[in-house]
């Protein structure tokens, strides 16, 4: 396996978050009832034309300009033309030539911490198609056209990934990127986000790519790594046991976790691509990009550094904390409760309690049911001292449970933490009392004991016990051979 | 008799109500119901809806409104999608198919009071130049019912020319409305593409594809273009230039106009072709316009260039119809490769598969850069030449066709001879240019055509020169024999 170098590149389709479609008035929303949601220019009647929705345009730019691509000044619809019953007019519109962004990158983060970046070949503008359905049709195929004309925008990578694992870090990256951008919502169950992944083999050291297999139509990040991992063991298998891997199209079956061909090379279509003559170019002056440009957002890359800067967060933290605008929101309004140098706290806290809440609980960060202001008051209690990181757990619990603010929580519960020394030494006291033998063993060297002292001493506080107060004073009261 | 006025008259006596829209809409119903046998140019007859036009328009003039084409009566080619109505684009495959919707066009001249007759014939998807590829059956010639009206408008041109109708719609791709407006001795004009919206009209080669209109004078046409023209949001290649009141400059002198010789168009001319042209140049000169030659050195490559870039549109355009949501399906369809195969193979007509597999092949892997992508080029260079003449000239000027209307059945087994009958017309279409053809006098008893292009969005000049040569000769006048009473 090693003596193979993987190459991967993904096509990754993410649909525009536009209200109506790219060249009719029908709406894009999700769900409808069948062909409730497709014009006559949806449907292709003898006659019609369509017309581009600006909207896909600019959100189109966007990306381009998120990416530091080169924004085509110019660029070009062309129609893909094959028969197939989703495709009423006979012919996709895409863009083939000159792509409305072409030449950008994005950088990605490897599990080592290292930083890589990946070249996006192209961007462009092309309508969905609608879908078929067979389910409850005896003999028939029925034709849902409600999809049919729905923007998308088809980003393509450079062949630069190496492993599953770097390719699903590229796609969650473009996935972050379009939802910061809102051009999409991300929302890969209804495949508004979705790809195709290119997949080859070679001989480490050899400078000529393999025989690519594409795979079609993976919708979930786990499909990606999946595919990819079964296809890159099953073209080395070929491969190792003297075969030959065919240029071909093939399906992941994620039920029985393979891929299977779906169509060869020789099989595929002549797509006959020519400019829509139904359509002008597209073209651009600089204030128009400018524009475009005003509008964008912090980008995710910008943020982390911003977060590894001001809140002293290793790189791997800050990623975790930009991966979404919303996440990035929450953080910052705990951190303005704070002061700055507790950040690494609140940065613990949102990746960790209140995250596997919200997964849990299956519950968006918008709508968490401790905001960021009661989260801050409850890091407060932990920075002062009232309560330990333990019992801050506990608060954190009946907190998301129960609605209420911190503070009332730790009064209603007594779960004040217990610094006096005095109250301290007295639970020390008859914890040693009531257990001689483990004194003694302790005594005589058995160090593993002083973690049952603790415990002992903790359980009658009820937790409250300060940690660093009783670890001292424990020590102290043992004594015996530990020096 | 009133077919025979113009319709400036027309909207005259309607206005001062000596006639009502509904007498004039029965008037051209009976003589469709007598005279379209003989010449087959209509697929459908709207005889109902056109009282029922009518009446609303005597409704409009009975409140006071007044329009130059309110009440009066016109046929649309079916080529345009009207709404509720039967649209076959001459077809098989659309014999059942019923518009949901009505063409920009249809909606504008319905808005101005038009009364809509009926659908014309049409050679099948606009592909032909004689009429003769209709699934409904040829059009015949009102001039000689042996010959061919031209086409594809042939229906528009011959009702026109048989006064069945003061006005029709037409489409013209290739010179399917100057050709047989030259043919059947009717003015024909093509506008600048984008001038006129092409929503609705049913696509053959769209970036040739230009709506205009079948009159019995340029002032009647100017009349018509003056409703059709204008910036469509649904057609994105329809153009936002404002539209000129194309009547008021129909009477301006013609002195100092400047019309260029197509040195390529007079080369081979039939001598008697010739000879016409000669006594209408005179007549220009005599207008006061100055003549000069011009060249269009690239224009022998339109024929060759049209026939691969129409094609190409076409093949992708006509891919809509599949036999799945509307027009023809065969019987009993196996699977769906039979389906689309079969309905296909069953529903299009000779020219069209001609036409579908010409197509296909220029835009295939491999012959794309030989075909596809040369005949751009070519396109671009004779876009250039016309605009250097119109850096010299105002209008251009020179023959619709080489001959007038030959024998039905004379050139359906040799489609490049059909294709040569185009070669005036193919020019225009390809640089975007308008075109007008007039009658301009008879071979061998059959009206003949001049054809004046202009550069673009230069409809009223040319409007204006067409208007004073009718006002200076009559051959626009001249009926065929049996349909002047």
């Amino acid at each position: 396996m090693s003596d193979w170098e993987i190459v991967i590149g993904l096509e990754i389709h993410a649909q525009l978050a536009t209200k109506s479609k790219i060249f009719s008035g029908s709406a894009t929303a999700y769900g409808a009832p069948p062909n409730t949601q497709a014009d006559l220019v949806d449907l292709a009647y003898p006659g019609v034309l369509p017309v581009l929705n600006a909207r896909a345009v600019q959100m189109a730019v966007k990306f381009g300009l998120a990416v530091d691509a080169t924004v085509a000044r110019r660029s070009v619809f062309a129609r893909k033309n094959y028969f197939y019953p989703d495709l009423p007019k006979g012919y996709q519109i895409s863009q083939y030539e000159l792509p409305v962004v072409a030449r950008g990158s994005l950088n990605i983060m490897l599990d080592d911490g290292a930083v890589k970046t990946v070249g996006i070949t192209r961007a462009h503008l092309e309508e969905d198609a609608g879908k078929s359905l067979h389910e409850g049709l005896a003999n028939a195929t029925g034709i849902d056209l409600n999809r049919a004309g729905t923007p998308l925008l088809e980003i393509v990578s450079e062949p630069d990934m190496r492993s599953a694992k770097e390719a699903v870090a590229y796609m969650k990256k473009v996935h972050t990127l379009v939802r910061y951008l809102e051009i999409c919502d991300g929302n890969m169950q209804e495949g508004s986000f979705r790809c195709d992944a290119n997949v080859s083999v070679r001989p480490r050291g050899q400078e000529k790519f393999g025989t690519r297999a594409e795979i079609k139509n993976l919708n979930s990040f786990r499909f990606v790594e999946k595919a990819i991992q079964y296809e890159v063991a099953r073209q080395v298998e070929l491969l190792e046991s003297g075969g030959k891997v065919v240029q071909e199209t093939r399906l992941y079956d994620s039920d029985k976790d393979e891929t299977r061909s779906m169509r060869s090379k020789e099989e595929a279509n002549d797509y006959r691509y020519f400019p829509d003559p139904d359509l002008l170019p597209v073209e651009f002056d600089q204030a128009f990009i400018d524009a475009v440009r005003a509008t964008l957002p912090e980008l995710p890359d910008q943020k982390a550094a911003r977060f590894a800067r001001d809140f002293g967060l290793s790189a791997y933290d800050a990623g975790v904390l930009s991966a979404s605008r919303e996440l990035g929101a929450y953080f910052e309004a705990v951190v303005a409760g704070l002061n700055a140098s507790h950040a690494k706290l609140a940065a613990n806290w949102v990746m960790g309690e209140l995250s596997s809440a919200l997964n849990r609980d299956t519950v968006d960060i918008e709508n968490s049911r401790v905001n960021p202001e009661q989260l801050t008051g409850l890091l407060k209690r932990i920075v002062d001292e009232t309560i330990s990181g333990k019992i801050a757990k506990e608060v954190f619990e009946a907190m998301w449970s129960e609605g209420k603010p911190a503070d009332a929580i730790i009064e209603a519960r007594g779960l004040r933490q217990i610094t006096d020394a005095g109250a301290i030494e007295g639970v020390i006291d008859a914890v040693i009392a009531a257990n001689p033998k483990q004194l003694a063993d302790y005594r005589a060297g058995k160090d593993k004991l002083f973690g049952f002292f603790v415990g002992q001493v903790m359980k009658a506080t009820g937790g409250k016990a300060n940690p660093a107060q009783l670890n001292e004073m424990l020590k102290a009261k043992l004594g015996g051979g530990h020096a | 008799m009133l077919h025979n006025l113009f319709i400036g008259e027309l909207a005259e006596r309607l206005s001062r109500r000596e006639i009502s829209s509904v007498e004039l809409t029965r008037h051209f119903l009976s003589r469709i119901e007598r005279l379209n046998p003989a010449l087959n140019a209509f697929i459908t007859l709207t005889g109902d809806q056109a009282l029922g036009s009518a009446a609303a328009a005597d409704a409009r003039l009975g409140r006071g409104e007044r329009g130059p084409l309110l009440g009066i009566p016109l046929i649309h080619k079916d080529i345009f999608c009207t709404d509720g109505v039967k649209t076959t684009c001459g077809s098989r495959m659309l014999d059942n198919f019923i518009a949901p919707y009505d063409a920009t066009v249809v909606t504008r001249l319905k808005g101005a009071g038009t009364v809509m007759l009926g659908k014309s014939n049409m050679d099948e998807f606009a592909m032909g130049s004689s009429n003769e590829t209709s699934y409904y059956g040829p059009v015949k010639n009102p001039w000689d019912t042996a010959k061919v009206p031209g086409g594809s408008s042939g229906g528009s041109a011959a009702a026109t020319a048989a006064r069945l109708a003061p006005l029709a719609t037409g489409t013209d791709t290739g010179g399917s409305i100057r050709q047989p407006a030259a043919l059947t001795g009717v003015t024909g004009l093509k506008p600048t593409y984008g001038r006129v919206s092409r929503y609705g009209m049913i696509a053959f080669a769209s970036s040739l594809d230009q709506a205009g209109v079948f009159a019995r004078s340029a002032g009647d046409a100017a009349a018509a273009l003056q409703v059709m023209a204008g910036f469509d949001p649904r057609d994105s290649t329809s153009v936002d230039v404002p539209v000129p009141d194309y009547s008021k400059t129909l009477s301006q002198p013609l002195k100092g106009m400047k019309i260029g010789l197509l040195r390529e168009f007079f080369a081979d001319l039939e001598p008697r072709n010739a000879a016409l042209l000669e006594d209408a140049l005179s007549i220009f000169t005599g207008l006061g316009a100055e003549t000069r030659e011009v060249s269009l050195p690239h224009l022998p490559l339109s024929v060759p260039t049209y026939y691969v870039v129409a094609p190409a549109e076409c093949s992708s355009n006509l891919s809509r119809f599949d036999g799945v949501r509307y027009g023809y399906r065969c019987e009993n369809p196996k699977d769906l490769m039979d389906l689309y195969k079969r309905s296909r193979g069953e529903g299009f007509g000779a020219e069209v598969k001609r036409r579908i597999m010409t197509g296909t092949y220029v835009l295939s892997a491999g012959y794309f850069d030989a075909y596809y992508l040369k005949a751009q080029k070519a396109r671009r260079l004779i876009t250039d030449d016309f605009r250097s003449a119109f850096e010299k000239v105002d209008l251009v000027i020179g023959p619709t066709t080489p001959t007038p209307a030959f024998d039905i059945g004379a050139k359906m087994n040799d489609p490049v001879l059909m294709y040569l009958n185009d070669i005036y017309t193919i020019g225009a279409n390809l640089a975007g240019l308008p075109g007008v053809s007039v009658p301009c006098g008879f071979v061998d008893g059959l009206p003949m055509g001049l054809q004046l292009i202009g550069p673009h969005f230069a409809e009223a000049k040319l409007l204006n020169a067409a208007h004073q040569y009718q006002q200076a000769t009559d051959w626009h006048t001249h009926a065929p024999r049996g349909y002047e009473s």
